[in-house]
């Protein structure tokens, strides 16, 4: 499917008015969530999860065909806290990607949610990244960033800031990897920066990537209140708060939905996979998401300024997934009969001839 | 052109000659296409009904580093590699002179007569070929001249021989896949050497092959890894992810060139396999665990060092409960060893891999026939289980061509363990627990994801968890948790397939071995009961042990534990589980990077038995 924008002027879009109470196949939003969190109160991570809860729910998901998968970290221990009617799989630090490979070309019917950590994804976890971003993984790829070691005590992790002070570890002088950087500089389709305590944003942005037909990165910035919340940081909420720009409004379009006009000005629609639409509303003008090379400047200027610049920061619906480039059946491996997984006794009757 | 060289023959015209009873060493440079020259004698001395093995001993490069290879011809059948040779090729200027060294008295050395040759033998006989000329009287293209030049090898020993030349034309068909202009060049060189060898050389008297009868009949000849790769696709293979190394590779690239004949879904010519070659062997083994989590049979192939980096995720399987295979085609260790060096040395790694309290199913397999077997049986295993299994082969078996039964197609439905469905969840009202031992083997059920059922859904993870799945950090969760591991374990011994027993009346001295020392343990009993010496042999091929073998080892008075490793590490393993007879078992454990010789093993019984052990 190719990518399709069109700037509208006088276009809106809104969401349909839904009864309050049940989505549209009749669950209630506790049907979504998981089980008690363990995490500290005030942890970023737990507003994502309220996020995946919330974005699921409205979207009416059939939690039995999503797929919850996480490394190691306070942020991979979230998926026990939502979606409990989802298979989950708590694996190795660092190494979710490959187990999602492996999930996905086993049942590529699943919609997978791949949770990490900074430390998961940009210290131990980096290569197998960059190796499931350029292998375009039809997933949704989120890392909760809080710029340290939640689980293990306060360390710093890659992604924490160059001059950073922490308790136990002093100053980092080293500088930091930028998630949405390095994604896009493994061929990401699609990157996305937020912040935890964005709901809104982060909602719209949690659901264009469940319709993105490639790997979805979002880099979520999350705050550690136990470890690394003090305002200098750039992953603390004050930071966050006083520092986030928006690159746009964003809103999200289902495919079931109908689009009704609303007083929107100066919008950008990018059609996704599966029939739904992302509604970018433009606050900087120049921030054209299907455009690699305003992607890098953003990101850079970001660096540069030390702002949190959030939003839909890249997205190209055009390049094969995984699956698709393996060309396998239709119907998921994993639900083909014992026939359809061996030769015929012919088949291997001829390769056998060859040997003789 | 120049002429051969002969002297002082040792054979008389007369004395009885060696008929397919004998061994060639052939010497050459690492890629410089021997390759294709040794596979095509091997064929075709194999279409004349010999029994052969060959042994290619390489080293760690692409090119230029010396490369031996041994086609051992038995007319009794043995096909173990045989350390003595009498007919030695020289085609290695750099090996030469100890080349020449290694040929038995009585012995033949034919060389590339460009080559330097300092001090000649009086017992052996030496031919030198003219090959610089040959290859320029058959004005082949420039490039191809460097690879067709070991043609000219194959020609002389051809007529030295009487190896037939239609074979030698039928086996270059075979590996040119019918492409005859390839197979129509090397034949030509061939030829031109045959007419050489019969104006200088003539038939030579002391060694002969002559066709037969009664052992290759309906036999293949193939490597363990082609025979694992098609076991795997015969056995329901869905995705195949691997990091290359040496001597795995070739079986995924086996998997890779099978799998569009055999796994192409003939109603909609889409895959039903998937081969993924991963950024390294964490990734790879990841993918395996979360295809085998999803339902899916994936496997990995790796050797030693891969095996290495697999260790965290190989206990979390193991923890976890996820059905998953590793081939571990083994080399040299420790490190990276000797990468292209055969060994046995990765047993009691792979049985115990992992941190904490793990233990795994290994299976040893023999031949190619197994390895096709354990492709299916392997996965059967894994899903039955719900645990990681292990497939230990070797370099020798792996990579090495061999006479083999071919192999059996099996329609038996795949054993794809306790799973439930949305019925069946409907029918237990959702009550299930993912840890609970409902059966008492110690195996619990499980869902897969996408099962259409709200209480199909467990959350899994490494960490400590209860009967349901849930987190926890109670003792009694805990422990009760190793108890029923420890009982799957137990159920695990009697699934595994079983030893292979061959017991010979009245016999005291016992023999266990496992894997591809099978032909060099078969040939040394042979030989030591030819000296009075009869020995019954129990061939392992699996762990966990199952009762049999503690009954193998009460019978006998003492038993010898065979092993191509240093530390004895099978012999390690029989004396910590069966404590009670530990004293009986012998380690005779040996490490020098190549297969396991009748020789070596005939050698250190009548040592051990001499030395007043009986
Ligand atoms: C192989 C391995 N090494 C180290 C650890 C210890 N460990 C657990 S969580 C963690 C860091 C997690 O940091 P991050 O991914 O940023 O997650 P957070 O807790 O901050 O959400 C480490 C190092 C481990 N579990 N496995
Ligand atoms: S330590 Fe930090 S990251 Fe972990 S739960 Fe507490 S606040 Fe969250
Ligand atoms: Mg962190």
């Amino acid at each position: 499917m190719s990518t399709r924008t069109r700037t509208r002027t006088e276009a809106a879009a809104r969401r349909a008015a839904r009864p309050a109470k049940t989505n549209r196949i009749g669950l209630e939003k506790t049907a979504y969530r998981g089980r008690p969190s363990t995490l500290c109160k005030g942890c970023g991570h737990d507003s994502i999860s309220q996020r995946i809860v919330n974005a699921a729910w409205e979207m009416g998901l059939d939690q039995t065909q999503v797929v919850k998968l996480s490394g190691i970290g306070c942020s991979s221990k979230t998926p026990a806290y939502y979606l409990g009617w989802s298979h989950g799989f708590n694996s190795l630090h660092g190494r979710m990607p490959s187990v999602a490979t492996g999930a996905i070309i086993a049942n590529a019917s699943l919609e997978v949610i791949g949770v990490s950590g900074d430390g998961d994804t940009a210290s131990i976890g980096i290569g197998q990244f960059k190796h499931a971003v350029r292998r375009n993984l039809p997933l949704i790829y989120i890392v909760e960033n809080n710029g340290v070691y939640g689980l293990t005590k306060g360390q710093f992790s890659a992604t924490a800031d160059e001059g950073q002070f922490l308790k136990y570890q002093g100053v980092n002088d080293l500088p930091p990897l930028d998630i949405c950087m390095e994604a896009l500089t493994a061929n990401a389709t699609f990157v996305a920066r937020s912040f935890a305590g964005d709901p809104k944003q982060l909602e719209a942005l949690l659901k264009a990537a469940f319709n993105h037909r490639g790997i979805a990165v979002l880099d979520i910035v999350s705050p550690c209140v136990t470890f690394n919340n003090h305002d200098t940081s750039t992953k603390s909420y004050g930071f966050g708060r006083a520092n986030e720009i928006k690159l746009h409004d964003l809103n999200f379009v289902p495919e079931f939905e109908e689009i009704e006009i609303e007083d929107y000005e100066d919008e950008l629609e990018v059609e996704l996979h599966d029939g739904g639409s992302i509604i970018l509303k433009k606050i900087d003008p120049d921030h054209d998401p299907t455009d690699r090379t305003a992607a890098y400047n953003v990101i850079q200027q970001s660096l540069d300024e030390q702002k949190l610049i959030t939003g839909l920061l890249y997205i190209n619906e055009g390049e094969p997934t995984l699956t698709e480039l393996l060309n396998l059946t239709d119907t998921p491996l994993t639900h083909l009969p014992d026939e359809k997984l061996r030769p015929s006794r012919e088949a291997l009757e001829g390769v056998m001839a060859t040997l003789a | 052109m120049s002429v051969a060289v002969r002297e002082a023959p040792i054979v008389k015209p007369d004395a009885p000659a060696a008929v397919n009873d004998f061994a060639i060493n052939v010497a050459t440079a690492n890629g410089s296409g021997s390759q294709t020259s040794n596979g095509v004698l091997l064929r075709a001395l194999f279409k004349m009904g010999i029994p052969i093995n060959g042994k290619n001993l390489f080293p760690s490069n692409i090119q230029g580093l010396p490369t031996w290879y041994i086609i051992r011809l038995s007319k009794d059948g043995f096909l173990a590699r045989r350390e003595m040779t009498d007919i030695q090729i020289c085609m290695n200027g750099r090996t030469v002179a100890e080349d020449m060294e290694r040929a038995a008295p009585g012995g033949i050395v034919i060389y590339d007569d460009s080559l330097p040759v300092a001090n000649r033998r009086k017992d052996v006989t030496y031919y030198g070929m003219p090959v610089k000329d040959l290859v320029k009287e058959a004005k082949l293209p420039h490039a191809l001249r460097d690879y067709v030049a070991n043609m000219v090898y194959v020609g002389v020993l051809a007529e030295l021989l009487g190896i037939e030349p239609e074979e030698i034309e039928a086996a270059l068909l075979h590996h040119f896949e019918g492409k005859e202009k390839a197979a129509g060049l090397n034949m030509e060189m061939v030829e031109r050497a045959i007419g050489w060898a019969s104006a200088h050389v003539g038939q030579h008297h002391g060694y002969r092959v002559e066709r037969i009868t009664g052992f290759n009949e309906g036999k293949i000849l193939v490597d363990g890894n082609t025979a694992a790769a098609l076991g795997a696709l015969a056995g329901g293979l869905s995705l195949a992810s691997w990091y290359p190394i040496t001597p795995s590779s070739s079986m995924a690239e086996s998997v890779e060139k099978y799998a569009s004949t055999l796994r192409t879904d003939p109603d909609t010519g889409k895959a039903t396999v998937a081969v993924i070659q991963a950024e390294d062997e964490l990734a790879a083994i990841g993918m395996v665990v979360g295809a085998g989590w999803t339902g899916a049979r994936a496997m990995t192939c790796t050797s030693g060092p891969g095996i290495s980096l697999m260790s965290e995720f190989a206990g979390l399987a193991y923890f976890a409960e996820v059905p998953a295979v590793i081939w571990d085609i083994q080399r040299m260790g420790p490190s990276t060893g000797l990468p292209t060096r055969t060994s046995q040395g990765d047993i009691l790694a792979a049985y115990y891999l992992g941190h904490g309290d793990t233990r795994h199913v290994v299976l040893f397999p023999a031949n190619p026939a197994e390895c096709f077997d354990f492709g299916r049986i392997a996965f059967d295993l894994a899903e039955e289980l719900q645990t990681l299994v292990f497939v230990l082969s070797d370099l020798d078996l792996g990579m090495n061509a061999h006479i083999s039964e071919p192999f059996a197609y099996s329609d038996a439905p795949f054993k794809r363990g306790k799973v439930l469905s949305a019925e069946d969840l409907e029918e237990r009202q959702g009550s299930w627990g993912r840890y609970m031992d409902v059966d008492g083997d110690g195996i619990a059920y499980r869902t897969l994801p996408g099962t259409r059922h709200n209480m199909a859904a467990y959350f899994t993870r490494g960490t400590g968890h209860n009967e349901y799945g849930y987190y926890s950090e109670r003792p009694e969760d805990w422990e009760q948790n190793l108890e029923r591991l420890k009982r799957k374990f137990e159920t695990a011994r009697q699934l595994v397939p079983r030893p292979v027993l061959d017991e010979v009346e009245g016999a005291q001295v016992g023999i266990i071995s496992l894997g591809s020392n099978h032909n060099g343990v078969e040939e040394a009993r042979a030989r030591l009961e030819a000296t009075g010496l009869a020995t019954n042999y129990l061939r392992l091929r699996a762990l966990p042990i199952d009762e049999s073998v503690r009954d193998f080892i009460e019978r006998n008075r003492i038993v010898f534990v065979i092993e191509a490793n240093s530390d004895g590490q099978l012999h390690n393993i029989l004396t910590t589980e069966e404590p009670a007879q530990a004293l009986k078992l012998v380690s005779m454990a040996k490490c020098d990077g190549l297969p396991l010789s009748a020789r070596y093993i005939v050698g250190e019984v009548e040592k051990a038995v001499e030395e007043a052990l009986i």
